[in-house]
């Protein structure tokens, strides 16, 4: 394969011989008991990974995935079954054991359809993909970071650079149509640096990527990241204690965009809304953050870690309106939320792999820019915080709380930005914290892409943006009263 | 009801130990004829089911079949990794072929290598970590122990009026590992869990809590109605939860959070973060780290124990480590690499996620029960904090800073007296292992790391 292009059918009917008689006889198998809809997921990935290590090519990784998942919904009740193996004499017990989730159902298995849609979008084109690159010149990018990175301070003491690259043929086929077949190129080469003084350590991580070959690197080079990676680690082994307790804190763009995804998305992942578990489930409608902010998820950037053409239930990705001037507009749903609310499906059903069913899941999360300059954000603070990078986040989607950590940020006092803090994480409360932007710049940026979703044990990859942004109040965990 | 026919005999039966000892054997030693200087073979293959329950209907019936092979490959001091679930034989052939072509690519690292011929010397430990039964328990009782166990929590008071669901889940999983010096050597082991998710609602604010019973035989796991009831106190404890100003006070960990907390000290204690500087633990062996109240151990041969194994990722025999003995660190976890490049001996350590490279890591990770129960503990704390959640990933093992989202109960005057959440708790690893200044009876293997009720004299709590 030579490009993110989508060919229908293609490795698993040209290397595995799958043919559409084959995954229909599948299907009927599968709702050979009833029930409502069943679909199968076969996919097949491959996986390389360089690691360099004090300077040393330490190993080379090569993973290959390959199996079915096939799957059947009765009502809300939903039966899964998956082999790691794409050979019929597997992939068969699989959908008969997924078939009897109709324990109870009515004796009539649904039609299957004669129409198939096939349509993908082609997001993400590839001039020169990875995985067909000879080891020398992705070797050459892990030099140059650590080079790079080693000689941006002598209190650098140790350096990992990580190159890893996927390709992951899908092949999504249902009982309602869904034909759909992407090939989807993932890479991310990510630098973290050590850097240490008087029995003190800190960490530094930097990286990027998305759906991109080689070519990536020569707009955003291997020295970027490394620079950046070692300069934060050697700004925190001078910075001071964070300070704790509710202050302003201003956000800068790019992955700080990550108080979205906590905050708002998983709470607006119609999974949780239909069994009312979210602290967003009935707002829709609603006042949930100043008119400041439009939220929107989308599937559909090119080439970015997050996009899709389709998602792993064969629709296509697109753009959603979570929250437009203030107003929860929609959540982000996969079949079968869609189908037992009634709504239409978003491009959101993603799964981690075929042996995972798969749920609601956001894409590319980001707040649209307004009309601030960054500039003038900050120097309307007297004392708060700037934070400008950022490590995981988590939240209970329940009772709203979310938190985010910060790895690189810095005091705000009388509208200048001051000395560096420690790591702080940041806490608050989902449908109330949107409420409190009072700021919002004209610098919209989307992350690097390093990001990765972590739902019910599934990881998936995401991306996340935001611009410059001003939080009125918020807890800053930190230990400096 | 219909009962869903999810029975053993539709399942093809997991491959035989003999088998996979063969095919494991077969890689390597091609690997070898490719021109290795060595090589080792690890295969897993397993079985997973699952069902939840949730308002008492069944919502989701899961099954996995797994199997995967992985190897590493060494070319001299050059190495390379390589896994993948089709065992066709052009399949293996093919990945052993790009395999020992990596490895040649690779640089030179001189701590790389199979284990030393003399960790194998021992004789592998007698251990029973398979329990059939619940192989054999047909799906409509799985269901009916998930069902019970919801139905116990939303039985047990009004307020509790919704549920993320409760589950049962089982899995058998057979490890076969080889090598090229003759090592060859199999084992199965089981696990069962039980859970229960339920929602509590007060002036319109829902909380939620969760509580799970999990071992590797079905007898040993708590009753679905114990499950249920526990699940429902911790998220009655919740409701009406609210902020706290910011101080400096003791916080109590409760032995879930307690838990969390000593795997990230685990993680520190990793020989492939201390490899890589990057741990705070980094050149401490021998001196005191903790109170003289942490002992903790690392045991793969506790009996029942959820990552009790006879062997590591490397095929070395299990042991017992006496990681902390009051509170000086005595021992890393180490696997053959880690240990050779810090000049020290492998503790049976290596775990091996099989599309992932081997690295060291903790087995059954605890810290010893002290003396005192948890209401003991808590009257000794004037103002202070029990923690019972803890989230985000505010915790660096390579500088030891810890700051983590936190809900729980307010103490005051030695009691518990009300809930609170929206706050931090914040200080450093390093601070918090010395100033341990009670250690709870109340120990029970909630996981694979676990420990007792903990007390730390003094952290930030950061609130309104």
């Amino acid at each position: 394969m030579t490009s993110g292009k989508a060919e229908p059918g293609n490795i698993f009917a040209d290397r595995f011989g799958i043919t559409e008689r084959d995954l229909d006889r599948l299907l009927s198998v599968a709702l050979s008991r009833g029930g409502d809809y069943a679909d199968m997921y076969l996919e097949y990935r491959t996986r390389d990974m360089l690691a360099l290590e004090e300077g040393v090519l330490k190993s080379a990784t090569k993973n290959t995935f390959q199996g079915v998942g096939v799957r059947v919904v009765v009502g809300e009740r939903t039966g899964h079954a998956s082999a790691d193996s794409l050979e019929m004499s597997e992939m068969l017990p699989a959908a008969t054991a997924a078939s009897a989730i109709a324990f109870d159902a009515g004796p009539v298995p649904p039609t299957l359809p004669v129409a198939r849609r096939r349509s993908v979008h082609n997001l993400y084109p590839v001039l020169h993909p990875l995985a067909d690159c000879e080891l020398a010149p992705k070797f050459l990018l892990l030099e140059e970071a650590n080079r790079e990175a080693r000689a941006y301070d002598p209190r650098i003491v140790e350096v990992r650079v990580v190159l890893a690259n996927e390709v992951k043929h899908v092949q999504v086929y249902s009982s309602e149509g869904a034909a759909a077949a992407d090939v989807q190129p993932l890479t991310v080469l990510q630098v973290s640096c050590i850097a240490g003084k008087e029995g003190e350590r800190q960490i530094g991580i930097k990286g990027g990527g998305g759906r991109v070959g080689l070519e990536f690197f020569e707009l955003k080079s291997p020295s970027y990241f490394a620079r950046n990676a070692a300069r934060q680690a050697v700004l925190l082994l001078d910075a001071a204690e964070a300070p704790a307790g509710p202050m302003p804190v201003v956000l800068g763009p790019g992955w700080p965009g990550v108080l979205l995804h906590e905050a708002v998305g998983h709470g607006l992942e119609a999974d949780f809304n239909r069994k009312n578990l979210s602290a967003f489930a009935g707002r829709i409608g609603q006042r949930v953050a100043s008119d400041l902010c439009s939220v929107v998820d989308d599937g559909t950037l090119p080439n970015r870690r997050g996009s899709l053409n389709v998602d792993d239930e064969g629709n296509l990705t697109g753009r959603t309106v979570l929250i437009e001037n203030g107003i929860l507009r929609g959540y982000m749903h996969d079949t079968l939320s869609a189908r037992l609310t009634g709504a239409a499906p978003t491009g959101n059903g993603r799964r981690e792999s075929y042996a995972n069913l798969p749920m609601p899941r956001m894409t590319n999360t980001f707040l649209l820019p307004g009309a601030s300059s960054p500039e003038e954000i900050v120097r309307s603070v007297d004392r708060g915080l700037y934070a400008v990078d950022f490590g995981g986040g988590q939240v209970d989607i329940t009772n709203g709380k979310f938190v985010f950590s910060a790895s690189e940020a810095y005091l705000i006092e009388g509208g200048r930005v001051t000395a560096p803090v420690k790591g702080a994480t940041l806490i608050g409360n989902g449908p109330e914290v949107l409420t409190r932007v009072t700021m919002v710049g004209d610098d919209l940026a989307m992350d690097e892409g390093l990001g990765t979703c972590s739902k019910d044990g599934q990881n998936v990859a995401i991306g996340v943006g935001t611009p410059t942004l001003k939080i009125s109040e918020i807890t800053v965990g930190g230990t400096r009263k | 009801m219909t009962s869903p026919p999810h029975g053993k005999d539709e399942i093809p039966e997991v491959s035989c130990a003999q088998d996979r000892e063969q095919l494991a054997r077969g890689v390597a030693e091609e690997a070898i004829q490719r021109g290795a200087s060595a090589a080792e073979v690890l295969v897993d293959e397993g079985r997973d089911f699952s069902a939840v329950v949730r308002l008492g209907a069944v919502e989701k019936l899961v099954q996995v079949s797994s199997r995967r092979l992985g190897m590493r490959v060494f070319h001299g001091t050059r190495c390379a990794i390589s896994s993948t679930s089709d065992f066709a034989p052009a399949a293996l052939h093919r990945l052993v072929r790009d395999t020992c072509d990596m490895a040649r690519a690779t640089g030179a690292d001189p701590a790389a290598g199979l284990p030393p011929v003399e960790l194998y010397a021992r004789d592998l430990p007698e251990l029973q970590v398979c329990f059939p039964a619940a192989g054999r328990l047909p799906a409509e009782e799985k269901i009916a122990f998930a069902r019970a166990c919801e139905e116990a929590a939303l039985k047990y008071d009004p307020r509790i009026n919704n549920s993320e669901g409760a589950g049962f889940a089982d899995s058998v999983t057979s490890v076969t590992y080889a090598n090229s010096i003759g090592v060859c050597r199999s084992y199965d082991k089981s696990v069962c869990s039980l859970y229960a998710a339920p929602l509590a609602e007060l002036d319109g604010l829902k909380q939620r809590a969760y509580w799970l019973t999990t071992h590797p035989d079905l007898g040993q796991l708590q009753s679905p109605q114990q499950v249920g009831a526990e699940a429902a106190r911790r998220v009655l404890r919740r409701l009406g939860a609210r902020r706290v100003a910011t101080c400096t006070v003791p916080v109590v960990f409760d032995p879930l959070t307690a838990g969390a907390v000593l795997k990230r000290l685990a993680d520190a204690l990793s020989g492939t973060a201390l490899v890589r500087q990057a741990s705070f633990l980094t050149g401490k062996l021998g001196s005191q780290v903790a109170s003289p109240l942490v002992t903790v151990y690392d045991d793969a041969l506790l009996p029942g124990g959820l990552a009790s194994r006879p062997f590591d990722a490397e095929g070395v025999p299990s042991q017992t480590t006496t990681v902390i003995c009051d509170g000086v660190l005595e021992s890393y976890l180490l696997d053959s690499y880690s240990a050779r490049k810090l000049a020290l001996r492998s503790t049976a350590n290596s775990n091996r996620p099989l599309h992932g490279a081997p690295c060291a890591g903790p087995s059954n990770f605890y810290l010893k029960a002290g003396t005192a129960t948890p209401d003991e503990i808590i009257a000794t704390v004037r103002n202070g904090l029990y923690v019972t959640e803890l989230i985000g990933f505010g915790v660096s093992i390579v500088s030891g800073n810890f700051s983590q989202g936190a809900a729980g109960l307010w103490i005051e005057g030695g009691h518990l007296a009300f809930p609170v959440e929206e706050i931090t708790i914040a200080g450093n690893l390093k601070d918090m292992l010395t100033s341990v200044e009670a250690v709870g009876n109340d120990l029970l293997a909630l996981g694979e790391v676990f420990a007792p009720t903990l007390l730390i004299g003094k952290m930030v709590i950061s609130g309104s």
